[in-house]
């Protein structure tokens, strides 16, 4: 008897024939990952291919678990069920090109070091173990700085940053890891207008060197204007695919219910960024 | 104590001790442990809401350089030193200044509560032991200090019936208040800013719950303690959170395991001349944390293993049946699953090899699932299993998408039946539009 | 018997050698909160010594540190099982651990190793004494490296092992255990498991704790452990500087303790007191001068800044009062005599009357500048309404070196922006 490949979009996997493997061009595929915190399932069986070379934000209201879909994707939160391969391999095998940047409040932010030390510390699984940290990597640590627009600040200690320098800090640490593949964890919340320019402008620049940015998002505002694509969710993944295709009318209502103002607002900047809103 | 005998202990002993048999003192004792295991249950209750649990670490051993200038001072005035309620007093002075010094230190340096803990304890503990080894030296006191250091372990042996009631009457005062105060405490320490708000004095109130942590601390030295005391008020409460989520409840189990292990640490000490009280006390506590963490039908490990493995085996059956379901309508006739479609599917799932057999198993135990030649196929039942469980999910999605704003809270996937959490009227609403969209047969 | 000069060699060396140790190693408890995990080791390696010491009757090093690592080990462990199943926080599990082990160790002291030199007492405050070197040298001209050696009793050996260990794996380790301490997410991430960090860390914890047990008994080496470097981090805002300074504190307040211990009370004609306490309130005292004397977080320091900043904002508001006073020609307003007087002083206001001098009214028309382009920075690009920007205007006036961008002539009033 021959499988056959039967698609219908929704919760359980829909066919008992094993779906074509992934595209291994895929930076980050998700098969039927479910993860639940005690008994409450957070995500439920999400399914998601990103595109490589894009920027790709991920949207949702509150609680819909957008970060943690990138977290246990990368393995922070453990999963109920799921599979998760990074350009078609686990995520062991391919660390050193992903970069993740978390949320600001995950780290103590008095510790004893320097801006300096920690973007160095993107550097150190190509030091390795033992070993100090070159000058070389230091001056890549430099230069990352640099792009962020902090390079005078590398010797303050990070308490004495402003928060957006801080959220800086922890992108120049992600640009000196290297990767193919950067997962931002709200990098735009809190931060301050330059902040803000600042980010972009890199997203921009990783997008420009072939580079996939996946970053959650929580102004959908601004979704039109900073990603090519977006991955709508609520628990489930809604709809995903390039920012004008998906921000329809239908699939914002169905990712954040009946709120007008907020959906109008996002439909206004669709509109205003001069993309069809079907 | 009347049965302090060197070795060879006789059941009628043990019984008659702790029957109550073994005499005015041990009597005393017995009943005084219980208390203070009673008193350290319900105050503990507080400390470890509040998460102040080892603040009390820190408490009891800095009461060890209060005893001691206690002592000193009362041999400068002619006293004997050895007047069991002043060197009380002389500790929870000590005791209360390790209070402030920790909040000084929080509140005047950038250090976190866990180092500020660390070092009272080291540094009042470090001033305790120094004066200890001067009393010791008989060319500095005349009096002699003997005694002094059974506050360290705990000594029940040691103890007559008129220290053991001041310590039932220390605990009983600690718990008279803590009754007295009960909803205040409580609102306190479950939400402190909504109680500044609701004009609470929380600093107050959190004085006091330290209040109460050094008055029992303090009964507890004679017969735990002051390295161990901590212990009382820290086993009893973690275990009671074993057992029960509401506050009355656990305050009232809390204090019973205290008092229990109070009862019970005390009367094996009385019978066992070298084995210090503060020792058995504490282990009889671990004893019932133990017991606890393995059989309470609430949080216990048992419980809840059991309770996780069925939810997981129910999760993975109905995906399998739904799964099955579907494969069965998509094509119509053929109606067996190969085994190795199972396989893939499992694989697909992450499951891990354990789980699909078990899984199969349950399904066939049920009816749900029969074998066939090359794979297994859907029973009548399983088959509409299976569609129910597909309508649910279908529903819960309509659901997820007409009320996205609402529902990420409500969704229970595994709910039997969607109806079981929403109401008919919205069902039925649901039901409505996935048969408009031609969704639902 | 009266001692020799040379007598206390042996004992302050432990104390040193221990208080170096542990004041290492302390850095990544305090920096990672896990001060009390320090607390919980110190007293759970008892029980591992203990149990060691029955099960083969033996008190060599290599026995002890096994026992007492595998304690420290199944410390960790339990917590992390109770923090789990039990639900709750780390110090509360920590807390059951602990006292349960050290209770434990505590009744097998008293009932199965009583005929033994490893007393309770010896718990509390170990047993420095027993390193004195009674028939040591006259004098110092005396010694010897090689009867020093000969000499050394085994407990300094065991110590120097320890404290060459634990500096070389902070040397060797210092970038992997740093990133483990600030983020142990990214330090998994990039293929340095934090866990395992986390337990090479937990099991040198253990291993610096038996160590010490012999110098500072087993209930002060919680001191020897977290107020090092806490002092240090009062004093340090980089790793290294923290690291040697933590180092620098404890072998100060070891030496100084051990010393002060015979010392302090002979100098009152009386024998000398408990060395191991002496040498936690020297911590204790080192702690307090960092706390109040620190250059940059010291409590004088901190109200020094907090009370120039004050009498600046005096100042800057009487200039500020002066000019608006001088543009609008309104009525004298109020001000504190004592920031007057300083004006006065400063040459920023005429002496005679309540009037900016040419300095003061350059000075003031900064500060009104500065004021009035915050507003207009609010109104225009942060969008608040032109009657809620005075506030937050009022308090960005005061920092110079935050300039908004050149905004007009005019702020939101319609009051010019006074030029540069």
């Amino acid at each position: 008897m021959s499988d056959t490949v039967v698609h219908s979009g929704h919760a359980a996997p829909t066919s008992l024939a094993e779906r074509p493997e992934h595209s291994s061009d895929s930076p980050l595929s998700i098969h039927a990952m479910t993860v639940a915190y005690q008994r409450k399932p957070v995500l439920w069986d999400v399914d998601y291919d990103a595109p490589a070379n894009a920027l790709v934000a991920v949207v949702g209201p509150n609680g819909a678990g957008k970060s943690t879909l990138i977290k246990a994707a990368l393995g922070l939160v453990p999963r109920a069920s799921g599979l998760v391969e990074f350009w078609g391999e686990p995520y062991k095998r391919v660390r050193d090109r992903v970069a993740y940047v978390p949320q600001r409040e995950s780290v103590d932010w008095t510790f004893p070091v320097s801006a300096l030390d920690v973007v160095c510390m993107g550097r150190y699984r190509r030091v390795g173990w033992l070993r100090p940290v070159g000058r070389a990597h230091k001056k890549v640590a430099l230069e990352c700085l640099d792009r962020v627009g902090l390079a005078d600040l590398a010797h303050r200690q990070i308490s004495q940053l402003s928060g957006g320098q801080q959220q800086r800090v922890f992108l120049a640490r992600a640009l000196a890891q290297e990767g193919d593949l950067y997962v931002m964890d709200e990098p735009f919340a809190g931060v301050d207008a330059a902040t803000e320019r600042a980010i972009v402008a890199l997203l921009r620049e990783l997008r420009e060197a072939g580079k996939t940015a996946i970053v959650v998002h929580h102004d959908l505002q601004t979704v039109p204007e900073y990603f090519d694509h977006a991955l709508l969710l609520n628990m489930r993944v809604v709809a995903a695919g390039p920012v004008n295709e998906v921000f329809t009318r239908e699939n914002l209502h169905k990712t954040y219910g009946g709120k007008l103002t907020l959906l109008s607002e996002a439909a206004e900047a669709v509109a205003r960024s001069g993309l069809k809103v079907r | 104590m009347a049965l302090a005998r060197p070795e060879a202990l006789l059941i009628g002993d043990v019984l008659e001790v702790l029957t109550f048999q073994g005499g005015y003192n041990t009597n005393a004792v017995l009943v005084g442990s219980a208390m203070l295991g009673l008193a350290a249950g319900v105050v503990g209750v507080f400390a470890l809401l509040r998460k102040r649990s080892l603040v009390a670490d820190a408490i009891g051993h800095a009461t060890l350089p209060g005893i001691v200038i206690a002592f000193l001072i009362a041999v400068m005035l002619g006293a004997s030193g050895r007047s069991l309620p002043v060197l009380l007093l002389g500790a929870a002075v000590s005791a209360a200044m390790a209070v402030l010094g920790i909040f000084g230190i929080l509140k005047y340096t950038r250090l976190r509560e866990d180092a500020a803990i660390g070092i009272v304890l080291g540094v009042f503990f470090g001033v305790g032991v120094v004066l200890l080894s001067y009393v010791q030296r008989p060319e500095n006191v005349t009096a002699s200090p003997a005694g002094l250091h059974h506050f360290i372990y705990g000594q029940t042996a040691a103890m007559r019936a008129g220290d053991a009631m001041l310590m039932a009457g220390i605990a009983l005062s600690a718990v008279v208040v803590t009754a007295v105060m009960f909803k205040e405490l409580a609102l306190a320490s479950f939400n402190d800013d909504y109680a500044r708000v609701a004009g609470f004095p929380v600093s107050l109130l959190d004085g006091l719950m330290l209040g109460l942590v050094v008055l029992v601390t303090v009964a507890g030295l004679q017969a735990v303690g002051l390295i161990l005391v901590i212990a009382l008020l820290i086993i009893p409460p973690v275990a009671a959170r074993l057992w029960t989520d509401r506050l009355l409840p656990l305050m009232l189990i809390s204090g019973g395991l205290g008092a229990l292990s109070g009862y019970i640490g005390a009367a094996t000490s009385a019978l066992l001349p070298r084995a210090p009280a503060g020792s058995v006390i504490v282990l009889c506590g671990g004893g019932v944390f133990v017991l606890s963490l393995l059989i309470a039908p609430k949080h216990g490990v048992v419980a809840m293993a059991g309770r996780r493995a069925v939810q997981r085996l129910r999760i993975a059956g109905e995906h399998l049946l739904e799964a099955a379901y579907e494969h069965d309508v998509s094509r119509k006739g053929d109606t067996t699953i190969p085994a190795r479609t199972i396989r893939a599917m499992e694989r697909l799932w992450g499951w891990p090899i354990w789980l699909g057999p078990m899984v199969i198993a349950g399904l066939r135990r049920r009816g749900h699932l029969q074998r066939t030649s090359d794979g297994y196929e859907l029973t009548t039942t399983g088959a509409a299993r299976g569609a129910r469980i597909a309508r649910n999910h279908q529903l819960w999605e309509q659901y997820l998408q007409t009320y996205a704003d609402v529902a990420p809270g409500h969704v229970d996937w595994s709910a039997d039946t969607v109806e079981h959490v929403l109401s008919p009227e919205l069902v039925a609403e649901l039901e409505a539009a996935l048969k408009a969209k031609g969704a639902l047969p | 018997m009266t001692l020799t000069p040379t007598g206390d060699l042996f004992p302050l060396l432990a104390a040193v050698l221990a208080a170096l140790c542990c004041g290492l190693l302390g850095n990544f408890l305090v920096l990672r909160r896990l001060s009390l995990m320090g607390d919980a080791m110190s007293h759970s390696v008892l029980p591992g010594l203990v149990i060691a010491f029955m099960l083969t009757g033996s008190r060599t090093a290599p026995v002890m540190f096994l026992g007492a690592t595998l304690a420290g080990v199944a410390t960790v462990v339990l917590v992390e099982l109770i923090k789990r199943l039990g639900r709750v926080e780390s110090g509360a599990a920590m807390g059951v651990v602990f006292s349960v082990l050290f209770a434990l160790g505590v009744l097998f002291i008293e009932r199965a190793a009583r005929n033994t030199d490893l007393d309770a007492n010896c718990v509390l405050h170990g047993q420095l004494e027993s390193l004195v070197w009674w028939d040591g040298p006259a004098s110092w001209s005396g010694v010897a490296i090689s009867g020093l050696v000969e000499a050394a009793p085994p407990q300094i050996w065991t110590l120097t092992i320890t404290c060459g260990l634990t500096i070389a794996l902070v040397v060797a380790l210092y970038k992997e255990l740093r990133l483990a301490a600030f983020d142990p997410a990214l330090a998994t991430a990039q293929g340095f498991s934090a866990t395992l960090l986390h337990y090479v860390l937990m099991i040198f914890v253990a291993g610096a704790t038996v160590a010490a047990f012999e110098a500072v008994g087993s209930i002060l080496v919680i001191a020897m452990l977290i107020v090092p470097a806490a002092t240090a981090r009062l004093l340090t805002d980089r790793l290294a500087p923290q690291l040697l300074v933590s180092v620098a504190v404890a072998i100060a307040a070891a030496a100084m303790g051990y010393m002060g211990s015979i010392a302090v009370p002979h100098a009152f004609n009386k024998p000398e007191v408990n060395a191991a306490g002496s040498m936690a309130i020297m911590l204790g005292v080192l702690l307090s001068l960092a706390a109040v004397f620190g250059p940059r977080y010291g409590v004088l320091a901190t109200a020094t800044r907090r009370s120039r900043m004050a009498r600046r904002i005096e100042l800057d508001d009487l200039l500020g009062r002066l000019y608006r006073q001088e543009e609008a020609e309104t009525a004298t307003v109020p001000a504190p005599r004592r920031a007057i007087k300083r004006a006065r002083r400063r040459g920023l206001v005429a002496p005679d009357r309540l009037a900016l001098t040419d300095d003061g009214r350059a000075r003031a028309a900064a500060l009104v500048r500065r004021h009035r382009l915050w507003e207009a920075y609010l109104v225009d690009r942060a969008g608040l309404a032109a009657d809620h920007v005075h506030d937050p205007a009022e308090n960005l006036e005061h920092l110079p070196e935050a300039l908004p961008p050149e905004m007009g002539e005019t702020d939101p009033h319609g009051r010019p922006i006074p030029p540069i």
